[in-house]
């Protein structure tokens, strides 16, 4: 029980299953197929600096979305009896048992030309392409990742004290004074955590584009494109996604408390 | 405990609504006789026996769940292990540990997958194995792992530090003071750490897709194979099945739990 | 509630683990297959389920997987560690994988229904002495279109630059297809590509980029059966099953000739069984068969056995079947050079990323 050993099967398989991999992912960036060294892997992913940018583009809106879509959520969540609480949380979970792709593909048949959405609106008039363009990559990733959002929201929020909340009322502040000094600030470790588990896989699937979107690629379909053609371009791809998310954890981590990520 | 208002109720009535919607597509998807995705064209229980017939989607099946249990098994018993090592650590190796730890969970998967793929391919030429059944549980083991130490850990800092000296204390050896203490307070937590590895391993896609072979696919794969056929009956109706043993199992195990946790208040 | 989520735990373990053991039937070995997506006969709407027959007849299990394209199924081979038994590649790629020793000799002792072959279909460029491939199947590169979306006349590849159909127009998502329209369109020579003519496709597919809607492959079913898109080129039985499917549907044979294809089965060098892959190819060459897949995927066959028993109906389709004169304006594709071959893909995948 005090070994430190007993840390040891797991640092020895952290070693070789995620370390090792990744300096794998490294030394193929710079190498050319025949194993000399080279830069022209990584000046190739510097040409893809548009795809980075549009993923991350999409990325960011849809993290924004399903942050005020989740906020007010999670808010009337936490008000509620710990009874109804767990059932309203189990019921945004049980979604997610369902294959991710199948939901996805629920999406395409919903939103494509003559499916329901579409009959409804052409109904009233409306005829707007609902599929294969960055709209419908939005949604696809605010669907796949909305609940990741709520989790780590209700998580925080329900534990804010409500006497806290009671006090500040009688202390006279008004329901957004409430808002602004109370709960937006103990709100804020769920906001970072869940804006990580949301923005790192909606800038990286590959999925999501693929099925929903245009005829734009994102960074994750030009990776699964380039890994099997060339593999030296891709590890300096992926290893530049790498990059930017850590990068990206790093900033988002000044605003929070670092246990709360992943959660 | 304030009752929600109108505007709220239907927001949330929404959200709902968004969430369960594709879902609500394969569930008539999978009754409609028409063989079509498009075209409504009466009701049918006959995917439901297809799905049966069906080998390669069975096996798949078969290989999902396999792996999803294997996984969830030895990532809850090195995860646990692990926290425990990790909990007598202080400062930076503990912190180091713990980065490193994080690391699948943070890395972007389609990264972690291809660095897999790297790894197992450079590996298969040095000891001539096949990309196949233990690529795929290595891989999952080990990104389900650090969801167990997540979940873990944190009941280990709960736990009373003196529960364990006094039960060798009270004559019990390490082990027995283990398996009958220590084990019996982590419990929640390995619990669920070993659902959360289960349901991730299930519905993983990306980091099978990488590093599975031609002779073990799981289910996901298939149905990523599948789909791009206009039409998919079979695959509706089986993910139909799924989802109802899966609501049953959650609505039994909570509404126990509600009543237990009602009972408790009396 | 600990100890029912310990049964549920409990239960899972035993379900995973029954389920997989008592699911195994003894065969008597198994063969790898890898094909192109929706290219075999699965017995779906009452057709064959060739793969289960198979099984049936020589208790041998085949794992059937799929790939989208030739480049997918070359990367594979060349630098994974998973083993194939029986592989489908286009001509060219037969040829890229012979001269790279990826593929092996084939036992034509074994194969006695290879009688059936066409002997137009015996001995091509790829593979002068006959010595790798068994040929499944051929067939040219048409339009798909969808008469209910496009106004006036489809002719040819150029209207796949049409500003109308902007918005509908799919695409290949594969280099070699793609790079080869845009390369009949700017005077480039599809057959031995050089780098000048991809430079010159490459503008051309730019320029085209903001019209499509979708780079697909395999994902042409859901968009063009599914009335998704107006337009799509791609291989003449996907089209002509997509046309069964969808009454909307036409076909055109482009009028500035067209790319001709056959595709063929071949041994990689990494095979495990070849005693069942053999078997296997044999078992595609049964007169029966090869019909059933020829219906099923609408592809022509070069099988003469099967061609006879096919319903006449198909025999005189001129989009799986095209007259002689039409084919002779078709050109095949060649082996690229190790340079240009991957030049062409790194091109292609700068085009989507644009």
């Amino acid at each position: 029980m005090k070994s430190k050993k007993l840390a040891l099967p797991y640092a020895v398989w952290m070693a070789v299953f995620t370390l090792v991999p990744l300096v794998l992912i490294i030394t193929n960036s710079f190498q050319d197929k025949s194993g000399n060294f080279t830069l022209s892997n990584i000046s190739k992913a510097w040409e893809y600096r548009e795809v980075f940018l549009y993923s991350l583009e999409i990325a960011f809106v849809s993290t924004l979305i399903c942050l005020l879509l989740a906020y007010p959520m999670s808010y009337m969540i936490s008000r509620m009896s710990e009874k109804a609480q767990s059932i309203i949380i189990m019921l945004i979970t049980v979604p997610m048992w369902m294959n991710f792709l199948l939901r996805l593909l629920g999406w395409v048949i919903l939103l494509s030309d003559g499916g329901p959405i579409d009959t409804v609106l052409s109904f009233v008039g409306i005829n707007v392409k609902l599929k294969d363009n960055d709209g419908a990559v939005i949604l696809g990733m605010v669907y796949e990742y909305l609940p990741f959002m709520i989790m780590p929201l209700h998580t925080v929020m329900s534990k804010i004290d409500k006497n806290l909340i009671e006090a500040a009322q009688d202390l006279g502040s008004n329901s957004f004074k409430v808002f602004s000094k109370v709960v937006f600030p103990l709100s804020i470790p769920g906001i970072v955590s869940g804006i990580t588990m949301v923005f790192v896989p909606s800038a990286s699937t590959f999925l999501v584009a693929q099925y929903l979107g245009g005829n734009k690629k994102m960074i994750g379909d030009i990776i699964e494109e380039t890994f099997r053609s060339n593999q030296n371009v891709g590890s300096a791809l992926a290893l530049c996604l790498m990059i930017i998310i850590l990068i990206f954890i790093v900033i988002t981590n000044q605003f929070g408390d670092e246990e709360a990520v992943g959660v | 405990m304030k009752k929600l208002h109108l505007p709220s109720k239907l927001y949330m009535l929404l959200i709902f609504m968004f969430l369960y919607a594709p879902i609500t597509v394969f569930v008539v998807l999978s009754f409609n006789d028409a063989n079509s995705a498009t075209n409504l064209d009466g009701f049918t229980f006959r995917w439901y026996g297809e799905v049966f017939r069906d080998r390669m989607l069975m096996q798949s099946l078969r290989n999902s769940l396999l792996i999803a249990s294997l996984s969830a098994l030895f990532s809850t018993i090195l995860g646990t292990v692990a926290s425990i090592g990790m909990y007598n650590f202080r400062g930076a190796p503990r912190r180091i540990f713990q980065t490193v730890s994080n690391i699948p969970i943070i890395n972007p998967e389609i990264v972690t997958g291809f660095s897999l793929m790297l790894f197992f391919t450079f590996l298969g030429t040095i000891f001539n194995f096949e990309m196949g059944f233990i690529t795929v549980l290595l891989a999952h083991i080990g990104f389900c792992t650090p969801y167990v130490i997540l979940s873990v850990s944190p009941k280990l800092r709960q736990m009373d530090k003196h529960i364990y000296e006094a039960a060798l204390d009270l004559g019990c050896n390490q082990w027995q003071a283990f398996f009958k203490v220590v084990l019996f307070e982590l419990l929640p937590g390995i619990i669920s750490g070993f659902l959360i590895s289960f349901t991730y391993s299930l519905d993983d896609f990306v980091i099978s897709y990488f590093t599975c072979g031609p002779q073990f696919q799981t289910m996901p794969i298939v149905i990523y194979n599948s789909l791009r056929r206009p039409v998919y009956p079979k695959i509706s109706a089986l993910s139909t099945m799924l989802f109802v043993v899966i609501i049953t199992v959650l609505l039994v195990t909570n509404i126990r739990d509600l009543r237990a946790s009602k009972s408790d208040k009396k | 509630m600990k100890k029912i989520i310990c049964l549920l735990m409990v239960c899972l373990l035993v379900i995973g683990c029954s389920v997989t053991l008592t699911g195994c039937k003894q065969y008597d070995g198994e063969i790898n297959v890898y094909n192109w997506g929706e290219f075999i006969s699965d017995g779906t709407d009452g057709s064959m389920n060739v793969i289960a027959e198979f099984e049936a007849k020589y208790n041998i299990k085949v794992n059937y997987t799929t790939y989208e394209t030739n480049e997918t199924l070359y990367n594979i081979l060349s630098s994974s560690n998973s083993s194939y038994d029986v592989i489908i590649p286009s001509d060219y790629m037969v040829e890229k994988l012979i001269a790279e020793g990826l593929v092996q000799e084939i036992n034509f002792d074994n194969i006695p229904n290879y009688k059936n072959v066409m002997d137009e279909y015996k001995g091509m460029d790829f593979d002068p002495e006959n010595k790798y491939s068994v040929p499944y199947s051929w067939g040219v590169v048409a339009l798909g279109y969808n008469k209910s979306m496009v106004n006036g006349e489809i002719k040819g590849f150029s209207d796949l630059w049409r500003e109308d159909l902007s918005g509908n127009i799919l695409m290949f998502n594969n280099s070699r297809d793609a790079m080869a329209i845009a390369m009949q369109l700017t005077g480039g020579n599809p057959t031995n590509a050089t780098k000048e003519d991809i430079d010159k496709a490459y503008d051309k597919l730019l320029e085209q980029k903001p019209l499509v809607k979708k780079y697909v492959m395999d994902m042409v079913f859901s968009e063009l059966e599914g009335s998704q898109a107006a337009i799509a080129p791609y291989y003449a039985g996907d089209i002509y099953t997509m046309m069964s499917n969808n009454e909307d549907l036409a076909y055109c044979l482009p009028e500035e000739g067209s790319n001709l294809f056959v595709d063929s089965m071949c041994i990689p060098t990494c095979a495990k069984n070849k005693d069942g892959a053999e078997k296997f190819i044999n078992f595609m060459l049964e007169a029966e068969v090869a019909k059933a897949n020829a219906e099923y995927i609408g592809y022509s066959t070069p099988n003469k056995a099967a061609f006879d028993i096919l319903p006449e109906e198909m025999k005189q389709n001129e989009l799986i079947y095209p007259p002689q004169e039409y084919l002779d304006k078709c050109y095949t594709f060649a082996n690229l050079s190790e340079e240009v071959y991957n030049y062409m893909q790194e091109k292609f995948i700068d085009v989507l990323a644009e």
